[in-house]
């Protein structure tokens, strides 16, 4: 196996097929946690680590697992993982998990997790599967950086709570977009991305 | 009159899709047609209906801290809150399982046109959303808890109806390559969501 080949699984899940704006999965979490950019980034890394090792977890499994009780077992030890994270990121980041409140519960159900163990972490060795995961957690963490990247600059007009945009701009009469920081604006920012995303791979339209 | 206020805001002010994006995966998929999108809807909120009394009790009689007190003295000082989203997910999961068995018996067009999405609404976000919602706001009774899955779950079956009601009419326009399906999608959702917004602040 030649080294390039190996690492398809990491690379193809950044862009052409990206887990939130291609395949449509975990779009729940990507859309509420990015009104500001430091829950975004504390979010991708935990589904990022869930997703790592839940697919290396699976990986070592799947000739063991009997195929009509898998989704209770891929259930269980995700959820065991999220406690996991859960329980460190209440441990040394309380702020911030009290920000994010129920999303990191959520991480159970976040489709791309289940998406990934079903699709690839089942059919392949725990080292793809591993690539594959954290490939997949990044390709997801791109979509809410660049998401809560704009939500926060136009919102608050802050980057990870530092204001950007000099004082005398607001003096001159600019004024922060409050829509932005609702939820709604989410899913037009995701919006934007795809309508550009797709502009550029003409494959992924639809007819 | 305080859980009628719940229920209304449940709907309309905090919906499930438009205030928190739960249950956005399935909203997406199975929102081509009416009938389907309703079958799911229905589907959803029935499993949120029986769902949130029961994590209720679960959380109230085992998880909070010194919740097993009525076992006997020595457990009073028990605190295996850490073990309640495991446990959630397995009651959703069997609440699930049992869904589908009593679908594929009687309804099995239903059943037919569902599809993969029946089983993954154990992994609906929109439900176990609820469910942790449920533990943090600490409803005082499980009948409280109950009004709140009736009414998460109908504002979940009044967003997705409404949505696979312009996806069909979409059918026909025109919209320019590259936004549609998902994109397009997206963008009514949000418009929607704003629409919603126009709630806000409603009391009872």
């Amino acid at each position: 196996m030649n080294w390039k080949k190996s690492f398809i699984p990491f690379v193809n899940p950044l862009s052409k097929d990206n887990p939130v704006i291609v395949q449509i999965l975990g779009i729940c979490s990507a859309l509420a946690v990015t009104a500001k950019m430091e829950p975004a980034v504390v979010m991708t890394i935990s589904v990022t680590a869930v997703l790592a090792f839940a697919n290396v977890i699976i990986s070592l499994m799947r000739k063991t697992i009997p195929s009509s009780i898998r989704i209770i077992v891929q259930l269980v030890v995700v959820a065991a993982l999220v406690v996991i994270v859960d329980q460190v990121l209440k441990a040394y980041t309380y702020d911030v998990s009290k920000a994010l409140s129920v999303f990191i519960g959520l991480i159970i159900t976040n489709c791309i997790i289940m998406g990934r163990l079903e699709a690839f972490a089942l059919n392949n060795r725990p080292w793809p599967a591993f690539l594959d995961g954290v490939g997949n957690g990044l390709g997801y963490g791109l979509i809410l950086i660049i998401t809560s990247f704009f939500r926060e600059l136009f919102g608050s007009g802050t980057l990870f709570g530092c204001q950007v945009f000099p004082d005398w701009w607001y003096e001159a009469g600019y004024m922060n977009n409050g829509l932005m920081i609702l939820p709604p604006m989410a899913l037009i920012v995701v919006a934007c991305i795809i309508w550009a995303h797709r502009s550029v791979n003409k494959d992924l339209q639809e007819k | 009159m305080e859980n009628l206020n719940l229920f209304i805001r449940s709907i309309f002010i905090d919906n499930m899709i438009f205030a928190y994006f739960l249950g956005m995966c399935s909203y997406l998929a199975v929102s081509k047609n009416v009938k389907t999108a309703f079958g799911l809807g229905v589907a959803v909120t029935f499993v949120l209906l029986i769902a949130l009394p029961v994590c209720w009790c679960i959380n109230e009689y085992l998880l909070v801290p010194g919740a097993m007190s009525w076992l006997g003295e020595e457990y009073a000082s028990t605190d295996i809150s850490f073990l309640g989203l495991i446990m959630f997910i397995a009651v959703i999961a069997a609440l699930v399982q049992i869904l589908e068995m009593v679908i594929e018996k009687y309804t099995p067009a239903l059943y037919n046109s569902l599809g993969i999405f029946l089983p993954l609404i154990a992994v609906n976000c929109a439900i176990l959303g609820a469910v942790l919602f449920m533990q943090q706001r600490e409803f005082s009774n499980a009948w409280t808890a109950t009004v709140y899955g009736a009414g998460s779950g109908i504002g979940w079956l009044l967003a997705i109806t409404c949505l696979a009601a312009i996806r069909e009419r979409l059918d026909n326009s025109k919209i320019p390559a590259p936004l549609r399906g998902v994109g397009i999608t997206f963008i009514i959702t949000g418009l929607m969501g704003i629409a919603f917004m126009s709630f806000l602040g409603i009391k009872l």
